[in-house]
């Protein structure tokens, strides 16, 4: 039957394109016919009035999609090296929009400006190297610039030392689809581990501790949340024990594959905590937003007799942004940063590797 | 070697007199380049076209509306979408494939095969491609891998599914995926298929510019659209190759135990015995192919444009030696800029600033082409066919999609936005959409030459602008998603309450993409109607300097009955001043008093 319908809304379409086609053929009939299928001076009026009328249009897309979506972008950056991340992507924008704005009005201007007339003769220019030099040399002149300012914050974010013990180190363990967080205990050293220990006590040793290294003992494993002290630095190692994973802190500004086989690596220091973010005036005004929607669906869910949403709490979140298979939409971990204080009373209660295989 | 390359030609010129043309040589095993690019048009844009892009359409309708029942996902998914609900695994697969036939089957195949095949010869002035044997069998291994690259979708586990880059071990492990399992092997042989097929092309194309040109025909006679192919195919002859070694080492660690991309693996509860290998040597290798690929998609639709342009604004193109070195330097800055698809990859971040460097470098070659283009509308006398209209939607797209490329080329911005749909919007936009009205405008332009007909200009109309607005709904949006945090290939975005609020701009989007794909469905219609009822074309509708249209409208073998004409310009002589009519044919000898046009 649903196949009986889509043939017939297919022929409905083609006979209802064939119909619009002799609309504007018969549109056409009182002037001189004309079916050479070549553009008269009569298209050539249209389409470069409609030309003209794009140029708007980019234009109100973009005023549009800034006004109205900026909102849904990520908030000020929860990480020391975000700002100067978001400073360089402001920066580049500004020069995007820049360019944009100018090369799509000259664009769809000329476009309109010098839509064809019959006899007229267009100009002959071949070439002019001077004006081809003034455009090479300024977008130059800018990329030098971007380049070199890019490759700066980029030698700061990535060369980070590893020397200051007082550097908290935490290894980000993904697998197929879900994350766990070992921390280095109290000695703050991760033991040696290697995906051939995973089957090692009864398969208590969920990221396979090697059980022979002594710094590995007060190692511990936490999956569903992790937890970071606000203003100290924290070195990530990642692994993945079977694909390739991505692990990405978005309200950090930060993401690094996981790679089966090799351990990367990635630094940051986060400077606001869950608290502190949960009241920045843009996160109440999404989860205002987004408690709204969750609302508005409850409501249909409870006409439908179904489970509701719960209500919609901001936490930072680390999110998998490499494609790893089935749940690869649905493999999170909530980041939780807090006082010295309190990440010492939560790092007390969690178990170690040597209680765990006790 | 003009004159030996003469002798072959009227050799050639005398066989076909004899010669005897069945059903089968003609229309299925043709070696006649028009003939192939006919075939390559219908099987590589349309009808690969078409599947490409209905699977978008699908993704998007469960992107917009997650979870819920379709009929036509019941229709055309079955098993995998159960009760009509659309299954995770399948819908990685639907983006994995839609991106293979995309980048591919339509826009490398397609677009090359069409255009490469039916304008060298003609272009140039030569009565074939070089070798016609080659090129048929280079179709027919076309058609081979697109066969099994759809008989893929067959597959009880379904098709491939590991994204169109194929990293492993994702595509290595058939436990860690379903589609995996058969639908990998099967997309691997087609590749490698593809990549033969892709290489033998490429290699005719490159001989027969080199050595076919009739006589005048200098290297800086040669219209744009030559430039263009000639350089695409050099730059695949280089990357082809290291795609189909990848490919190979795949399948050995697929197939024979071997651990080139793997290394301490451990799935389903059993560790593997992979050992030292690793999955960022693939991802070298993979876009050592994959960035030219870039290019080789999108150098012939920027040179059909550069000529279209031309042609219709009735002026010569803007600086044409600075257009043929912007595509000798994109092309050289294409195979040394792989690295900005792996700044975060785990490879060592001096790399990182190695490729940021080279990566904006390319940058000033686009710019300047584009330059160039809207240079060439000032003053012009703007002919608005739909090919001039879709050529100048190029420029646009391509400005609009390259810019953001300055974001994503900077390996700091790139940790934030990295698979992003941010992503996604910039290649749609500078490669997918500029690309693909580069094919439009070639289509809309020589289908006179192709067909011997006119295509219906209003409904041409109609599908450029219907396509040019819904370009933009889907893909400006696309970019904020992105900049929000939301990762690509996301079955859905509702396990992280986070990105609710972008549910309705996802349904915008999707929305747009219904839009867009409606209008393709008119030009379908207008292509295939025009093929059998359209007007007959005249042997120069466009009135353009360049050597096919001075070839018979109805198809001859060899191209020109009798000699070959000779030329005596550049291809850009348009209202050049002291001549009557405002385009004057290459054929046309330089006049008493005339002086060459230097350029």
């Amino acid at each position: 039957m649903t196949v009986l319908l889509t043939i017939t809304i297919l022929i409905l379409t083609g006979v209802a394109i064939w119909q619009i086609t002799k609309i504007f053929e018969l549109s056409q009939m009182g002037l001189k016919k004309d079916d050479s299928q070549i553009a008269n001076e009569k298209d050539n009026d249209l389409n470069g009035k409609l030309m003209f009328a794009f140029l708007v249009f980019i234009y109100v897309v973009t005023i549009y999609c800034f006004w109205a979506y900026t909102k849904v972008l990520l908030p000020e950056s929860a990480s020391e090296h975000g700002e100067k991340y978001d400073t360089l992507l402001w920066v580049s924008f500004a020069i995007i929009l820049f360019a944009q704005t100018l090369t799509q009005a000259v664009l769809h201007y000329f476009a309109f400006k010098y839509r064809g007339i019959n006899n007229r003769k267009a100009y002959f220019f071949t070439h002019n190297n001077q004006l081809e030099l003034v455009w090479t040399v300024i977008p130059a002149i800018i990329f030098f610039v971007l380049i070199i300012y890019g490759m700066v914050t980029w030698g700061q974010i990535m060369n980070f030392s590893e020397d200051d013990e007082n550097d908290l180190v935490i290894e980000l363990y993904a697998q197929q689809w879900n994350w766990k967080a070992r921390y280095g205990g109290d000695d703050n050293v991760l033991g040696d581990a290697n995906v051939r220990f995973l089957n090692d006590f009864d398969g208590k040793n969920s990221v396979g501790i090697d059980s022979s290294d002594p710094n590995g003992m007060d190692d511990f494993v936490v999956t569903q949340e992790f937890h970071l002290p606000v203003n100290r630095k924290v070195i990530f190692k990642m692994r993945s024990q079977d694909v390739l994973h991505s692990a990405y802190m978005p309200h950090f500004r930060a993401q690094m594959n996981c790679v089966p086989g090799m351990i990367t690596e990635f630094s940051f220091t986060p400077t606001i905590t869950t608290e502190e973010m949960r009241q920045n005036s843009d996160v109440v005004a999404k989860v205002n937003r987004i408690n709204k929607i969750r609302y508005d669906k409850s409501q249909d869910l409870i006409s439908k007799g179904e489970e509701t949403l719960d209500p919609y709490q901001f936490d930072y979140l680390l999110l998998c942004a490499k494609i790893c298979g089935t749940s690869h939409y649905n493999m999170q971990m909530k980041i939780v940063v807090e006082s010295e204080k309190d990440y010492n009373k939560w790092k007390a209660q969690q178990q170690t590797f040597s209680e765990i295989i006790q | 070697m003009s004159a030996a390359t003469n002798i072959s030609n009227s050799d050639h010129d005398d066989h076909h007199d004899h010669h005897k043309e069945t059903f089968i040589t003609k229309y299925i095993f043709s070696q006649d380049h028009k003939m192939i690019a006919k075939q390559y048009l219908i099987v590589g844009v349309l009808f690969m076209g078409f599947i490409g892009v209905a699977m978008s359409l699908l993704f998007r309708l469960q992107l917009a509306w997650p979870e819920q029942s379709f009929a036509v996902f019941d229709i055309f998914l079955g098993d995998w979408a159960p009760e009509g609900v659309m299954d995770p695994n399948i819908y990685l697969a639907l983006v994995t494939i839609h991106g293979t036939i995309m980048v591919f089957f339509v826009l490398t195949a397609g677009l090359s095969g069409t255009f490469s095949n039916l304008l060298i010869p003609l272009q140039i002035g030569a009565r074939d491609m070089a070798s016609g044997l080659l090129n048929m069998i280079s179709f027919w291994l076309f058609f081979l891998s697109s066969m099994i690259m759809l008989a893929s979708l067959f597959v009880e586990a379904g098709p491939a599914a590991a994204g169109w880059t194929i990293y492993p071990p994702l595509s290595a492990l058939p436990q860690a995926q379903p589609g995996s399992g058969m639908g990998m092997t099967l997309w691997l042989i087609s590749m490698a298929i593809f990549v033969a097929s892709s290489l033998l092309g490429s290699l005719n194309y490159i001989v027969t510019v080199v050595n076919l040109r009739t006589k005048g025909m200098s290297m800086f006679r040669l219209p744009l659209t030559i430039w263009a192919f000639f350089v695409t195919a050099i730059i695949g002859v280089i990357s082809f190759p290291v795609l189909l070694s990848a490919a190979l080492l795949l399948i050995m660690d697929r197939s024979f135990g071997t651990s080139f991309f793997l290394s301490d693996i451990f799935v389903q509860g059993e560790v593997l015995h992979y050992q030292g290998g690793s999955p960022v040597l693939f991802e070298h290798l993979f876009w050592f192919l994959g960035h030219p690929e870039v290019y080789i998609v999108l150098l012939p639709a920027l040179g059909i444009t550069s000529e279209i342009i031309a042609t219709n604004s009735r002026k010569p193109i803007f600086g044409y030696r600075a257009m043929v070195a912007s595509i000798l330097a994109i092309a050289f800055l294409s195979t040394v800029v792989w690295g900005h698809h792996m700044f975060i990859s785990g490879m060592n971040p001096f790399l990182g600033s190695v490729f940021t460097f080279t990566t904006l470098l390319i940058a000033i070659p686009s710019a300047v082409k584009s330059f160039n283009y809207i240079t060439t509308l000032w003053k012009g006398n703007l002919q608005f066919n739909p090919a001039m209209l879709f050529s100048i939607g190029l420029v646009s797209t391509f400005i609009t999609g390259g810019l953001t490329g300055i974001i994503l080329g900077d390996s700091t911005l790139d940790i934030n936005i990295h698979d992003t749909y941010f992503v996604v919007a910039h290649f749609h936009l500078v490669m997918g959409i500029s690309a693909l009205y580069g094919l439009f405008a070639g289509v809309y332009h020589w289908f006179p030459k192709l067909f011997g007909k006119m295509m219906n200009k209003n409904l041409g109309y109609i599908h450029f602008w219907v396509t040019a607005i819904a370009a933009y709904g889907v893909f400006f949006p696309m970019h904020f998603i992105g900049m929000a945090g939301l990762p690509r290939r996301y079955y859905t975005n509702t396990a992280f309450p986070y990105f609710d609020d972008l549910a309705n701009i996802n349904v915008v989007i999707t929305v747009f993409a219904l839009l867009a794909g409606a209008a393709q469905l008119v030009f379908l219609y207008n292509f295939i109607s025009s093929m059998f009822f359209g007007k007959k074309a005249e042997i120069n509708p466009w009135k353009s300097t360049t050597l096919e249209w001075t070839s018979p409208v109805d198809h001859i073998h060899g191209n020109w009955h009798g000699e070959i004409p000779h030329v005596h310009r550049w291809p850009y002589d348009y209202s050049k001043p002291g001549h009557e009519i405002d385009f004057v044919p290459q054929t046309t000898p330089i006049g008493v008093n005339e002086v060459e046009t230097e350029h």
